[in-house]
């Protein structure tokens, strides 16, 4: 059977592992190598990490960085942060990292992800999200936003997309920004319209707080990827900095199991 | 010495890694001299069939490592697109497959029961070994391993078979003939499945 995905999201912000809530607020919660270590030894399905600095600085990828997770990193890892270029692209997947994700810039120019996919293979091509709930009073469904939340934009993120995925995305990840660190769950609504509108393998994003939570998600989706980034970084009331991730007999319970299907 | 062959594509970098953590020598071979100490070989791959086999034509290592495993009998592990280009063809691309393992590769998409899945197959799946297979020597029972294709290898004698997955269809995910050893999946990056078909190999 193949297994629902259960990831941890990791955030860089100058140089140090963060936390952040609705994409603000970046909490400092310890060394991205470090981090990378206990999710090796705690057997990680993959694990997205994500140089929030990046597109918002116009900075390029930071390759020592990305060089020295990829060689301490034993499971699969999807890197996303100021990739422009599928020059860019290629150079990190050579660094020994499994797939490489787009946001901004692929919204902007989807013939990017033709490009980079051309390169490395669309299996290694994933676009990120970043979509939030239309607030207001007569405001219904989702908008999709970039640079950290601070552009909308006018396309509907369920079409953008299918685009991205017909452009060359080989995975599509969609990041809710009003679940972001509120560990309340995530955005069902939200999952199950975007898992009816694309056809290659999708990861869902912001607002897991427990294992229940991600339990409903694969209810909802069946095998799909869930990613999480306060679930496995924070622990208890407090939200004392604690790395944890389940064990494979909590996995399989979150899933049923390989007998149940 | 393990020398995973470098033609230019694949992730050398994390096998290099996984055989250092076993303490097992490993190093990548660019140049043909580089080929010279190789006991053993891995033939790394991703993204297209022919982009992978135009540049593994043009990196000329060719020659070499088809002496190294027609006559010198060394074993070799294809790993993902490396695995599919053991066969005589793919439905992927248009040039010719190395043929060390007959077979044909062929799409997911063109079979009913997996047309309709999300594409490519993506994540962890369970691989069931034929049994006494040297490569899964010491293996505990339904062990996982880490997909990531739109593709997947049909040998044309069952014999070649050494694991089946599942994904709609039932699909040879490692391939055996004699020395020669393919694997769909991702050993780098399987954790301690992984780990220990890595050790299997440079032991068998």
């Amino acid at each position: 059977m193949l297994r629902p995905r259960i990831i941890p999201c990791l955030l860089v912000h100058r140089g140090g592992l963060v936390k952040t809530r609705g994409f603000k607020a970046p909490k400092y919660v310890g060394d991205p190598i470090n981090a990378v270590k206990i999710f090796n030894e705690k057997e990680a399905d993959e694990l997205i990490v994500l140089d929030i600095d990046a597109s918002v600085t116009g900075a390029v990828p930071d390759y020592g960085l990305i060089a020295k997770l990829a060689a301490e990193c034993r499971m699969p890892l999807c890197y996303g942060g100021g990739i422009t270029t599928a020059e860019q692209a290629a150079r990190i997947i050579d660094l020994g990292v499994e797939k490489v994700s787009v946001s901004a810039a692929a919204v902007a120019d989807p013939s990017l992800l033709d490009r980079i996919a051309n390169a490395i293979g669309r299996q290694s091509v994933v676009a990120i999200l970043d979509v939030r709930k239309r607030s207001g009073l007569f405001a219904r469904g989702h908008e999709l936003c970039t640079h950290n939340a601070t552009r909308v934009h006018k396309a509907d993120p369920f079409e953008v997309a299918k685009a991205l995925q017909e452009a060359g995305a080989g995975e599509i990840v969609v990041n809710s920004i009003d679940r972001d660190g509120q560990m309340q769950g995530y955005d069902i609504d939200l999952a199950t319209r975007m898992r009816a509108a694309v056809k290659v393998p999708l990861t869902v994003l912001g607002g897991a707080g427990s294992l229940q939570h991600i339990g409903e998600l694969i209810q909802a989706c069946g095998t799909i990827g869930a990613a999480a980034g306060s679930l496995f970084v924070f622990k208890g009331p407090y939200h004392a900095v604690l790395i944890n991730y389940p064990s494979q007999a909590q996995k399989e319970a979150l899933y049923g199991g390989p007998e149940a299907r | 010495m393990i020398r995973v062959v470098d033609y230019g594509v694949g992730n050398i970098q994390a096998f290099l890694t996984m055989f250092k953590r076993l303490g097992i020598g490993a190093e990548r071979a660019r140049t043909v001299a580089d080929l010279d100490d190789a006991q053993r070989l891995i033939l790394p791959g991703v993204g297209a069939f022919d982009h992978a086999m135009q540049l593994l034509n043009q990196s000329g290592l060719l020659p070499r490592l088809q002496t190294l495993v027609h006559e010198h009998k060394m074993p070799v592990l294809g790993v993902c697109v490396g695995m599919q280009m053991l066969a005589d063809s793919s439905d992927e691309g248009m040039l010719p497959g190395l043929g060390w393992v007959p077979g044909r590769v062929r799409s997911f998409a063109s079979q009913g029961a997996s047309a309709t899945l999300p594409m490519p197959h993506m994540g962890w799946n369970d691989v069931v070994p034929r049994e006494g297979h040297p490569l899964f020597v010491g293996f505990e029972p339904s062990p996982r391993f880490y997909f990531l294709h739109s593709y997947y290898f049909e040998c044309q004698q069952p014999g070649h078979g050494a694991a089946k997955a599942h994904y709609g269809i039932d699909f040879d995910c490692v391939v055996s003939r004699g020395h020669v050893h393919g694997v769909q999946c991702h050993p780098e990056k399987s954790h301690h499945f992984g780990a220990q078909l890595l050790k299997n190999f440079a032991s068998c």
